[in-house]
């Protein structure tokens, strides 16, 4: 970029203009008689600078060839002729042949591909590109597509690209991004060493009411301004550094209530098969694993019969996962479980091995290498609040684990089913002599545990990859949570998560992801030794039970 | 094949029997054949074995198993060749399991109980080092074919895949030649290979002149998936004015949320280049591609390179496994030199005696699947072109910018004061793996 600053960006702002008001007039694309106007020339250029140029030019010129040309020269498609000759013809090579790329019709007589050459795409070209993929969605009719354009004109602060942003802003409606728009020309000035210094001035506060890390990269890449500038500069930076590290603890908390949250999901349905049975469920991190690849089959199956759907593929993969996961875990303990109750041990080697057999399973029938699950475009981006950039899937599994965890709990207050869970965990004799059916309740409580696992395979499908070890990640951290806050008892599972996730953030960033496990672990150790029950350990009768 | 198995039946048609119908039943001939070799163990005559230590189980399974579909088909397409000074190639096939002390014994196995003239195999550098006494101890061959951290240099090891300077250091002068990158940060896998790169990348970087404050090196566990806090601190550190990238030598599954990351969080090739050492055709298979599309990889090799030799291997693979979607990658390509090289130096040496072989492998050369020619040196390291390629959809690399020459490997790095004055040279007089150029003298076996 700073190359063609140094070009002259006057010369170039004034051409840009030209064309924009070609553009404006509404001629237009026709300039292609004058060769010094005809953006497509300088595509055949051999220096690259010319190229970027020629891409820039190309891009405001309103030619309806321009995105077409532009997404073939991206990919390396656009072809050029070896060396210069008159009218610098230029192809696009498409699987049915060469096409010319002024016009878009076949070539009817292609030239030799020995005469032929690939467009170069230098560093410099593929800036240009960038930019005029950006110029070209700012004409977009979906503001959200403008918006993204105008942010990445923002980070481009490119000062040739000012006549383009101040274009825009005359035709912007949409107020949002407008202002964008202005931050991207506030950016763009910035850049410019020829704009007034007043003018740069206000640009500089702008861009420090802004705040954010683009923000100050930007005001941060200034160097051997006068004097002027160079103090407002030093001065919005101190501001900006001020706030982001008020918003760092912020963003510390919440990462670790989004690793919290995923923790919650993969230990709730272990709090039900563990905290409230008292089955130490090995093969728990197989039935995320299984939810897991639900979504897949779920995805696939969708996208076969019912491609419309394609975006709310999850929402089926929820209930599919839950019954698939639920209906295994019922099998499960009525073929295994219910002959080890009692017997801890057996329990915890039959259910490792279960595990083992479950992922070879599944290893057998979907492969060794993991499977494509894609995130619809809901759950893709980010969301900006203050200083923080929130991605979007973590919001939504924030979400999830809590609506999980809620209707979980409501279902054992005032579900039919629930309460007669807590009859039989309480009290099985006297739940026996009311009439429940008692073998029949286990079975249903351990199918329900599995089945939320299998809910949390579906949200984790979106974060991690699913593959047949997708479940041993989770088994470990599934039952520290729930012995920290405590067996039996869901609102310890809450808190025993969202504290591991909030130590665990705070910790990593003092000493690396990976020493920081190990020290979580330590603490582990001295907590449970110190409070064996948990956070919240259940009193009373039931404990001794 | 049939066809084959009868020009092959020609040459020796004492020996087949079995062979013929196994070659009508649409199997490679050579293995049917161990029965009728045992029958006559005449020295000179005979298959000639060749061991594969690859794992086809445990977690390394899914990089390490095409290796070993590669070698069986390079050895049934010599054969077909009439394999090597006349003698077929049998392969013995062990599956090491991803288990780093299985690898040391099953490669004591082969040479001592199969008596292999050649092993190929070891894809991470800890089955490598666990081998490596065995090798040397009972004078094996290994043709190692996987990019590694370098700081080794053994006789018994022909390395044919890239040193550091042959994958990370021209990927390193890219981003700060092309694309003007100012501040480093290097993201890997908490294991040898990314720590000892690393230590290389920092020392030649503080070389270049670029200040301790500049770079920043982050190392996460095997297969992590919660990235947000660690891409939130590379993009905070790519906010101080001065370009920023990326050098990932992440290993393994870790990288798809790692780049997923990248996508939710807006982070754009753009704006943060990433290039990795670790991700490649195969890995790329079976991934959603979308979030890693227009990152960067470097290697030797892409199976996208438009070459006549390279579209025939890749077709004649395909074919081999009858699978259209296996992708052909740059450890198969090193596999492929190794063995012919292997091929070419046994003919020369008019032998499979090791101590010969080795000896003979040094000055061998055979064309790179990217054209040119790769050339074994004295070092026991290849000479080798190196390529930036641009992830696309399908899973393909598009090359967008490659070393102007070949590139010789120096094993010890010039770059860390523990080595910088040694060199390897296998040739006499100075048949040394560690020679100080500054005492004067060869090192020897040191605890390497």
């Amino acid at each position: 970029m700073s190359q063609q600053r140094r070009g002259g960006p006057l010369g170039r702002g004034f051409r840009l203009c030209l064309l924009l008001a070609v553009l404006l007039a509404g001629f237009g694309w026709g300039s292609r008689a004058v060769a010094a106007g005809d953006p497509f020339a300088e595509l055949a250029a051999t220096n690259s600078d010319l190229v970027a140029q020629g891409v820039r030019a190309l891009a405001v010129s309103g030619s309806p060839r321009a995105a077409p040309v532009i997404a073939a020269l991206k990919s390396g498609k656009l072809l050029a002729w070896r060396w210069p000759i008159p009218n610098a013809p230029l192809f696009i090579r498409t699987d049915a042949g060469l096409v010319d790329a002024r016009t878009g019709a076949p070539v009817a007589t292609p030239p030799m591909p020995v005469n032929l050459r690939p467009v170069i795409v230098s560093d410099a070209v593929r800036g240009a590109i960038e930019t005029a993929s950006g110029v070209l969605d700012l004409m977009a009719p979906d503001p959200t597509i403008r918006r993204h354009a105008a942010e990445a004109l923002l980070q481009a602060a490119d000062p040739g690209s000012l006549p383009l942003i101040d274009g825009a802003l005359a035709r912007e409606k949409n107020a949002s991004v407008a202002h964008v728009l202005r931050d991207a020309r506030a950016a763009a000035l910035l850049k410019s060493a020829t704009a007034p210094i007043p003018e740069r001035l206000a640009a500089i506060q702008r861009l420090a009411a802004r705040g954010d890390l683009s923000a100050r990269g930007l005001l941060a890449s200034l160097h051997g301004e006068p004097p002027a500038v160079a103090a407002a500069v030093a001065a919005a930076i101190k501001g900006i550094d001020r706030q982001l590290q008020m918003w760092d603890l912020v963003e510390d908390v919440y990462y670790g209530i989004s690793l919290g949250a995923v923790l919650l999901l993969a230990a709730t349905g272990l709090a039900i098969t563990f905290g409230v049975m008292g089955v130490i469920n090995m093969a728990h991190g197989e039935m995320v694993m299984i939810g897991a690849y639900t979504t897949f089959v779920v995805q696939q199956l969708i996208a076969a019969f019912a491609p419309a759907l394609t975006e709310f593929g999850l929402l089926f993969a929820i209930p599919a996962a839950f019954v698939v996961a639920g209906a295994l875990g019922i099998v499960i303990e009525r073929c295994m479980i219910r002959f080890l109750y009692g017997r801890p041990l057996e329990t915890l080697l039959a259910t490792w091995g279960l595990s083992l057999i479950l992922q070879q399973a599944v290893r057998s029938l979907f492969g060794p290498t993991n499977q494509d699950v894609s995130s619809p475009d809901w759950m893709s981006g980010f969301v900006r609040l203050g200083g923080l950039t929130l991605t979007v899937n973590r919001l939504w599994i924030i979400l999830f684990a809590g609506l999980v965890l809620a209707s979980l709990m409501a279902a054992l207050r005032w579900g039919g089913l629930g309460r007669s869970i807590r009859a039989v965990t309480q009290n099985r004799r006297m739940a026996a002599a009311m009439g429940i059916r008692t073998p029949w309740i286990d079975a249903l409580t351990f199918g329900l545990g599995s089945g939320i696992a299998g809910m949390a395979g579906v949200a984790l499908s979106q974060i991690d990859n699913v593959s047949p070890n997708l479940g041993q990640n989770y088994i470990i951290d599934s039952f520290i949570v729930v012995v920290v806050g405590g067996v039996g008892n869901l609102w310890g599972t809450l808190f025993g998560a969202l504290i591991l996730g909030v130590v665990d953030k705070f910790v990593e960033p003092l000493s690396g992801a990976v020493l920081g496990k190990i020290i979580v672990l330590v603490f582990l150790i001295l907590f449970i030794q110190r409070r064996p029950r948990g956070l919240f350990p259940l009193k009373g009768r039931a404990v001794e039970a | 094949m049939s066809s084959d198995g009868f020009t092959f039946g020609r040459r020796q048609l004492g020996l087949l029997g079995a062979g013929l119908a196994a070659t009508a039943a649409g199997l490679p001939a050579v293995p049917d054949l161990i029965p009728a070799a045992k029958a006559a163990p005449a020295p000179g005559t005979g298959p000639i074995k060749v061991g594969i230590l690859h794992s086809l189980s445990g977690t390394m399974a899914i990089s390490e198993a095409p290796l070993k579909d590669v070698m069986l088909m390079l050895i049934a397409e010599q054969n077909k060749k009439g394999g090597v000074m006349g003698r077929p190639i049998e392969p013995v096939v062990v599956d090491p399991a991803s288990n780093w002390p299985l690898f040391a014994e099953k490669a004591r196995q082969l040479l001592s109980v199969d008596k292999v003239a050649a092993v190929f195999g070891c894809w991470t550098s800890v089955s490598r080092k666990s081998v490596l006494p065995v090798f040397e101890q009972l004078n094996g061959i290994l043709y190692y074919p996987v990019q590694y951290e370098g700081q080794e240099c053994s006789r018994n090891v022909f390395y044919t895949g890239a040193a550091p300077n042959q994958q990370a250091i021209p990927a390193v002068d890219y981003f700060m030649q092309q694309l003007g990158i100012k501040r480093w940060i290097l993201a890997g896998t908490d294991y040898v290979y990314p720590r000892t790169t690393n230590k290389i990348l920092e020392a030649y970087l503080k070389s270049k002149g670029v200040p301790a404050a500049d770079i920043m090196i982050n190392y996460t566990p095997f297969g992590y998936s919660d990235w947000q806090a660690n891409v939130a601190k590379f993009k905070a550190f790519g906010s101080a004015g001065k370009k920023t990238g990326v050098i990932s030598t992440i290993n393994g599954d870790a990288n798809v949320p790692f780049y997923k990351e990248l996508g939710n969080q807006g982070i754009k090739a753009t704006q943060i280049p990433v290039v990795a050492f670790s991700v490649g055709e195969q890995e790329l298979a079976g991934l959603n591609t979308a979030p890693l599309v227009g990152q960067l990889a470097a290697w030797n090799y892409f199976e996208s390179v438009d070459t006549p030799a390279n579209k025939e291997i890749v077709a004649a693979f395909k074919a081999f496994t009858k699978n259209d979607k296996r992708v052909f990658n740059d450890p198969m390509e090193a596999h492929y030199i190794g063995f012919n090289m292997w091929v070419k130096a046994v003919e020369k040496a008019g032998t499979t005696d090791h101590s010969a072989v080795i000896d003979a492998m040094i000055g061998v050369a055979h064309p790179n699947l990217t054209g040119d020619y790769a050339t074994m040196m004295p070092n026991h390291h290849l000479t080798k072109p190196v390529l930036l390629g641009e992830v696309q959809a399908n899973g393909q690399f598009n090359v967008v910018w490659e070393t102007p020459g070949l590139v010789v490997a120096q094993p010890w790095s010039p770059y860390l004061p523990e080595s910088k004055n040694l060199i390897g040279d296998w040739l006499p007089p100075m048949s040394c793996g560690n020679y100080d150029v500054k005492a004067g003298k060869c090192l020897g076996k040191t605890k390497a």
